[in-house]
C-alpha cells in the first residue's frame, strides 16, 4: 500500500548551528534576559559557597583569635550554610527551569510551522538544546565569577589582605565547575522538557496552541 | 494527464473534548479531491473548514475514519514518514503566514530545502527563483517584520512551493489582507496552480476564491452541505448566507 514515501530527512549540524546563533543574535533582548535570570541564580548560589570556603579557610589556616571566635558556634554556623545552601539551590533552580520554560513554549507556534515544513522532532529539539547550552554556559560562567568576586570583596572588606593570603583556590575552582556544570545542565533540562512537548505534538496543536 | 486522486477521506470525523463534553466538529466527510485542481472549502465559522484542512494535510489525525494523500492511508505512517510527506508532498500557507520571524525571506524558502537534503547552495539558488516567481526578487533578505502581510504571504506561497508538493493547503490565506493585496495572492496561487500542476485546497470564506476555483465543497455544522463545480457556482453567489457573520 505504501509508495513513494520515504523517510530521508536531514537537518546538518552547520546548518542547526546557523539558525540557533541567529535566533540568539535577533532575539538579543530576551536572549540577555534567560541569561541574565540563569546568571543571577548561579551567582546567588556561588556567593553562598564562596563564603562557605572562605569561612572555612579562615578557621583552618587563620590567625588563633580568629579561629576561636569562629569555632565558638561551629556547629551553629555549620547548620546555617547548609541551610543556606539548599535555599539558593532550589531558587536557582527554580528561577532557570522558569526561564528556559517560558522561553520555549512563547515559541510553540512556531514549533508548529517547523514540523510543517518537514521538520522532525530531534531537529526542533536540538535546535533548542543548542541554543539553551549557549545560554546555560555564558550565564553560569558569569555568573559564578560574579559570585566569587562580590564574596572576595566582602571578606577584604572584613578581614583585609588575610583573605589574599588563605585564598582557597582549589575549592572555590571546585565550586565554580560545579556552578557553571549544574546552571548548564539545568538550562538543558528547562528547555528540553518543553521543546520535546512541543516537538511531539500534532503541528496543528502546536500552531494552535496559545501561551 | 491522467486526472488521479491526490487526496480522498473516507468517513472522516473528528471530534474535540470541551471539557468533558465532546464536541463533534467533523461528522463524515467524503472528498476526492484530483491532481491539479483547485478546491475551496467554503463554509461559515464553526463549521470545521480548518478542522477538515488539518485532516487533510496530515497536521492532524481524524477520531474516526481515513485520509489517502496520494494513495497513502496517513494513519499507516511513522512520525519520520509523516515528516517527508509534509516536506516534499504538501505545501502550507497560513493565515497569520507563519513565517519564522528570525529567518530573512530567502532563508525562509531554503528551510524545507535544507531538510529536504539539498546543500545550502543548492537552496539558496533554487529559493531566489521562487521567490522571484512570487515577485519578491528584491526582498530576498528582508526579515518577516520588514515585509508587509502580502510580501509575507508571498515568502509563505513560496515556501509552501520550495520542494515542489503535489498539494498546497491555504487556510484561509487571505484572511489577514486587505482586498486587493487578497486578490494578487489569488491570482498568484491559480497560477502557480496552472504553471506547476499543483492541486490548491484553501479553506476560506472569502468569495474572492470563488471565480479561481474548479470546485467548490460547501461545509456546514460538519458535513458536506453541497459541491459545486464552477460553470454553477457564479449563479449562486448572490445567494450566500450567512458570509456577513463568517
Amino acid at each position: 500500500m505504501v509508495k513513494k514515501i520515504e523517510k530521508q530527512l536531514k537537518l546538518p549540524f552547520k546548518n542547526a548551528l546557523q539558525m540557533s546563533i541567529a535566533n540568539l543574535k535577533i532575539r538579543f533582548g530576551r536572549s540577555i534576559i534567560i541569561t541574565m535570570s540563569i546568571l543571577l541564580g548561579i551567582a546567588f548560589l556561588m556567593s553562598i559557597l564562596a563564603t562557605n570556603a572562605f569561612t572555612n579557610a579562615l578557621i583552618d589556616k587563620g590567625p588563633e583569635e580568629l579561629k576561636a571566635l569562629l569555632t565558638a558556634d561551629l556547629a551553629e554556623v555549620r547548620t546555617k550554610q547548609a541551610w543556606l545552601v539548599s535555599l539558593s539551590l532550589l531558587v536557582c533552580v527554580v528561577g532557570i527551569i522558569n526561564a528556559m520554560l517560558m522561553s520555549v513554549t512563547e515559541r510553540s507556534k512556531e514549533i508548529g510551522t517547523m514540523k510543517c515544513l518537514g521538520a522532525l522532532d530531534k531537529f526542533i529539539v536540538e535546535l533548542f538544546l543548542l541554543e539553551s547550552f549557549a545560554h546555560g554556559i555564558l550565564g553560569s560562567f558569569v555568573g559564578s565569577i560574579i559570585g566569587v568576586l562580590i564574596i572576595t570583596v566582602v571578606f577584604l572588606f572584613q578581614y583585609g589582605m588575610l583573605i589574599i593570603r588563605i585564598f582557597p583556590v582549589l575549592t572555590i575552582f571546585k565550586y565554580m565547575l560545579f556552578t557553571i556544570f549544574l546552571g548548564t545542565f539545568l538550562a538543558i533540562v528547562g528547555a528540553l522538557y518543553p521543546a520535546s512537548v512541543s516537538a511531539k505534538m500534532e503541528p496543528a496543536e502546536a500552531i494552535r496552541r496559545e501561551v | 494527464m491522467a486526472k488521479e486522486a491526490i487526496v480522498r477521506t473516507i468517513g472522516v470525523k473528528k471530534n474535540f473534548m470541551l471539557g468533558k463534553i465532546p464536541l463533534h466538529v467533523l461528522k463524515g466527510i467524503d472528498i476526492e479531491i484530483l491532481k491539479g485542481e483547485y478546491i475551496s472549502i467554503m463554509g461559515p465559522s464553526g463549521s470545521g473548514k480548518t478542522t477538515l484542512f488539518n485532516m487533510i494535510g496530515g497536521l492532524d489525525k481524524p477520531s474516526e475514519g481515513k485520509v489517502y494523500i496520494d494513495e497513502v492511508d496517513i494513519a499507516q505512517l511513522d512520525a519520520y514518514e509523516l515528516a517527508w510527506l509534509r516536506c516534499r508532498k504538501i505545501g502550507y500557507i497560513f493565515q497569520t503566514f507563519n513565517l519564522i520571524p528570525v529567518m530573512t525571506a530567502l532563508e525562509n524558502v531554503m528551510l524545507p530545502m535544507i531538510f529536504a537534503g539539498l546543500t545550502t547552495d543548492e537552496a539558496r539558488e533554487k529559493s531566489k527563483v521562487h521567490l522571484e516567481a512570487v515577485g519578491l526578487g528584491e526582498r530576498l533578505n528582508h526579515k518577516p517584520f520588514e515585509l508587509s502581510g502580502g510580501q509575507q504571504q508571498r515568502v509563505a506561497i513560496a515556501r509552501a512551493l520550495a520542494n515542489d508538493p503535489a498539494i498546497v493547503l491555504a487556510d484561509e490565506p487571505t484572511g489577514n489582507l486587505d482586498l486587493k493585496t487578497g486578490k494578487e495572492i489569488i491570482n498568484l496561487l491559480r497560477q502557480m496552480n496552472k504553471d506547476k500542476n499543483v492541486s490548491i485546497i484553501t479553506a476560506t470564506h472569502d468569495l474572492k476564491m470563488l471565480d479561481v476555483s474548479d470546485r467548490v465543497i460547501w461545509l456546514r455544522d460538519g458535513l458536506i452541505e453541497r459541491v459545486e463545480d464552477r460553470e454553477n457556482i457564479t449563479i449562486k453567489v448572490g445567494e450566500v448566507e450567512g458570509e456577513e457573520g463568517g
